[in-house]
């Protein structure tokens, strides 16, 4: 049957139609929409589950593999350095089912804090790599990759980036999916990381890359075609885009890396023959263009190689038809592009920064520790999430933001060295189980003084409301006990631990105030489900008697359903959840109504 | 055939629905299809754009600059940052009622980006908020402009795929107000066309 999928859709139908028997991961865009079609497909018999976090998804999938099942663990780039542990170590150790390791890259970066390369990182662990550089090929090539971990006993990266993630093509998948068959696991002492084995596999894991540098000298998805004594080599998505400029043309050496490491040596140097000038287009670091420059080095070839390396691609940002283009005509010397309407004249456009929603329960919260901390020195450490969007005007609610979990640690850091303030760490409900916890004991067994805010809203939102621990649902469609954050708190030692509704203001900063009052580290749980899982019974109006047009509302709180018509304020209704966060902070009382349904 | 299609808008205004509409559409009638979509963090409330590209010749996901056959504005700042993908020659359905960034909400004038896309292409300007009313939402606007596209000819697909997808892929309490959102848009779309 054909179907029409996402990229990420169709490494999750080519996984199933591997005989997947287990699927782990973390939710992180681009990446989160793989398990997620792995759930809406029939999928008798394969365990899925969203892990608290990348490090313990791929502990679970490793063992699996070790079982000899087939195992797939999905997360974005940031979440490969969270299981880079497990990763180095199961690099040494390898595999029996085979271990695909989905680690999808974001240039640009578009929701992500670094643009660090996957690649590098297979080449780090020494295990191979797959860069796929359209949905079609994701589904053909995650199938390759199950078919080389087993072959070769490792676990194998795969990396998709954004528009490989994002895009939609059609799919022939077939009708029905079956887990492979598997022994179980069996006791051996290779399963045993000791330094002595590791010693021994680090020289096999060597020579076995010698093999697969060959063998990935003759894999499809390496192609040449076109000729000439100039030469783009190109990866990834950059592929797509180099051929969209290039259409039909012939005259120029057309070279794609899909398996970046082992660099497929053989294959190259043939490649190369009669080449004098190369122009190397990927995205993140220069990785192909390195290897490239080594084989000319080891080889003596006398082939000039340009790329980012030498300014020629930029080396921050993602690629697009529109920048390779220029970049290929200069390198090929074409004259003449395409006509493009000329808007260099165009009026000033509004900017549109990502916002939180309209009647986002964490505006509220942050308005409430914004009030109860007005004029008193506070620091406020946000974390990874919707909440991070707490930094915009007017709310202005975050100092610092730098890696999941990293708020609460970083609380403590700020308080260590800044004794006269007051610091706040905020946490998403989702982050708060992935790396928060650990940090909370951290801070109670180092005798710290801070108010950790826990942004509870039922779901991890950014990435698509994927349930987590504390929701009380599972992928595999169970239902099952919720873990209770503020029995976790307690139990860890927080003192006091004050559960509220951001919706409700002023009991809200009651409880901040209580809370920032107190030594040692206190918390509060701002519970309200997020806007995309509940319904507005009845949204807020404003009276155009009553409003004086101070602007206020608008100032104060941020919302994008508040506006300025006719100089006085007016609120959309379709955008409204009637949160009322706005009717607080109206001095004359001109905003009415307001009020929602509980999920 | 090959057509490239961009839709742009503000996140939240049911862009992704109606490219999923169009290609679906534009499936049924035997094409090759290949879209792109913005998804993650810059969907709260910042500027999304939907690419949709009809036919074999197309490698890359998403539409190059001066690439694309029709541009469907939901709103019309967004119709002005997006115009250098659009073709020269080619057609622009845009929706006038303007969506004002919280950070900045006596920010802009519609009138002078809606007279600026005048004078570069013509476009079909269409007051969404007003139209909609009937609808009890703007949001309708995502359907409507599907008829717009269809009924004013500038999107080559038979106006009975559309409704056959609108009809599957649209839960079933909602299928009436959206065929009649989407007729209420095909007879925008041949009156506009009418009048050239």
């Amino acid at each position: 049957m054909k179907e029409y999928v996402m990229g990420n859709g169709a490494i999750a139908l080519g996984a199933l139609s591997a005989g997947v028997n287990l699927v782990s991961g973390y939710p992180g865009t681009p990446s989160s929409e793989i398990i997620e079609t792995v759930s809406k497909y029939p999928h008798k018999g394969v365990h899925l589950e969203w892990s608290v976090n990348e490090k313990a998804a791929l502990e679970v999938a490793a063992a699996a593999s070790y079982s000899g099942c087939r195992a797939m663990v999905t997360m974005k780039q940031m979440g490969l350095n969270v299981a880079s542990d497990p990763l180095m170590s199961v690099a040494y150790i390898g595999v029996k089912g085979g271990l695909v390791v989905v680690s999808a890259d974001d240039p640009g970066p578009i929701s992500s804090q670094t643009e660090q390369d996957t690649r590098r990182f297979a080449d780090f662990c020494r295990i191979p790599v797959f860069d796929p550089s359209s949905p079609e090929e994701a589904f053909e090539m995650i199938r390759d990759a199950f078919d080389y971990s087993e072959k070769y006993s490792t676990p194998v990266l795969f990396r998709p980036t954004t528009r490989v993630c994002h895009a939609y093509a059609s799919i022939e998948v077939p009708e029905e999916f079956s887990p492979k068959a598997y022994d179980g696991f069996e006791k051996d002492p290779k399963w045993v990381i000791f330094p002595r084995l590791s010693y021994i596999n680090h020289g096999k894991i060597e020579e076995r890359n010698v093999k697969l540098s060959e063998d990935f000298s003759g894999y499809r998805f390496n192609t040449v075609s076109g000729d000439g004594q100039k030469a783009i080599v190109t990866s990834g998505v950059s592929f797509s885009y180099v051929k969209e400029y290039l259409k039909d043309r012939t005259d120029v050496r057309l070279i794609r890396i899909a398996t970046a490491f082992p660099f497929p040596e053989s294959f190259a140097t043939k490649a190369l023959e009669g080449v004098e000038e190369v122009l190397c287009v990927e995205e993140l670091s220069p990785y192909v263009e390195e290897q490239l420059l080594k084989l000319c080095g080891k080889h003596h070839l006398s082939v000039k190689i340009l790329g980012k390396l030498d300014g020629k691609v930029p080396h921050n940002g993602e690629n697009s038809v529109e920048s390779v283009s220029g970049i290929i005509a200069d390198f090929l010397g074409d004259e003449g592009g395409k006509e493009i309407i000329d808007t260099s004249d165009m009026p000033p456009l509004p900017v549109r920064p990502p916002v939180l929603c309209a009647g986002c329960p964490h505006r509220a919260s942050f308005y409430a520790v914004k009030q109860a901390m007005k004029g008193k020195k506070a620091f406020f450490c946000g974390d990874i999430g919707c909440y991070t969007l707490g930094n915009a005007m007017p709310l202005d609610m975050v100092d610092t933001c730098l890696c999941m979990g990293a708020g609460i640690t970083m609380a403590q850091g700020l308080k260590a060295a800044n004794d006269d303030a007051v610091c706040f760490a905020f946490t998403g409900d989702s982050t708060f189980f992935a790396s928060g916890m650990t940090g909370v004991v951290n801070a109670v067994y180092n005798e710290a003084d801070m108010v950790l805010c826990v942004l509870d809203n039922s779901t991890t939102a950014m990435t698509g409301h994927q349930p987590h621990p504390g929701t009380g649902k599972n992928m595999m469609g169970h239902m099952v006990e919720k873990v209770d954050i503020k029995k976790v708190l307690l139990g860890i030692g927080v003192k006091k631990v004050i559960t509220t509704d951001p919706l409700d203001l002023n009991g809200s900063i009651e409880a901040v105030r209580s809370c920032a009052d107190e030594k040692g580290v206190t918390a509060i749980i701002f519970k309200s489900p997020c806007i995309a899982i509940t319904k507005p019974k009845d949204s807020c109006t404003i009276d155009a008697d009553k409003c004086i047009g101070c602007k206020k509302c608008i100032t104060e709180v941020g919302c994008p359903a508040l506006s300025l018509r006719d100089a006085k304020a007016c609120i959309d209704a379709d955008l409204c959840t009637g949160c009322t966060l706005c009717k607080n902070v109206c001095p004359v009382d001109a905003i009415r109504g307001g009020s929602r349904n509980e999920q | 055939m090959n057509s490239d299609i961009l839709i742009c808008g503000v996140g939240g205004q049911g862009t992704v629905l109606a490219s999923k509409l169009i290609a679906a559409a534009a499936m049924e009638e035997g094409n090759v299809v290949h879209s792109a979509e913005t998804i993650g963090m810059a969907q709260r409330g910042g500027s999304v754009t939907s690419h949709v590209r009809i036919g074999s010749s197309a490698s890359s996901p998403l539409i190059p600059y001066g690439g694309a056959d029709l541009l469907l504005a939901f709103e019309p700042s967004e119709a002005v940052r997006n115009l250098k993908y659009l073709k020269k020659g080619g057609r622009v359905i845009v929706n006038s009622t303007p969506v004002r960034p919280s950070t900045e909400p006596e920010g802009y004038d519609e009138k002078d980006i809606l007279s600026y896309l005048e004078k570069k292409t013509g476009c079909i300007i269409v007051d969404g908020a007003k139209e909609c009313e009937a609808f009890g939402s703007a949001k309708f606007f995502n359907i409507m402009v599907l008829g717009i596209a269809v009924g004013s000819g500038a999107l080559p697909i038979e106006s009975e795929s559309m409704i056959n997808e609108i009809e599957k892929r649209v839960p079933k309490k909602f299928t009436e107000i959206n065929n009649e959102a989407f007729k209420k848009g095909f007879e925008i779309g041949e009156l506009s066309h009418e009048n050239k």
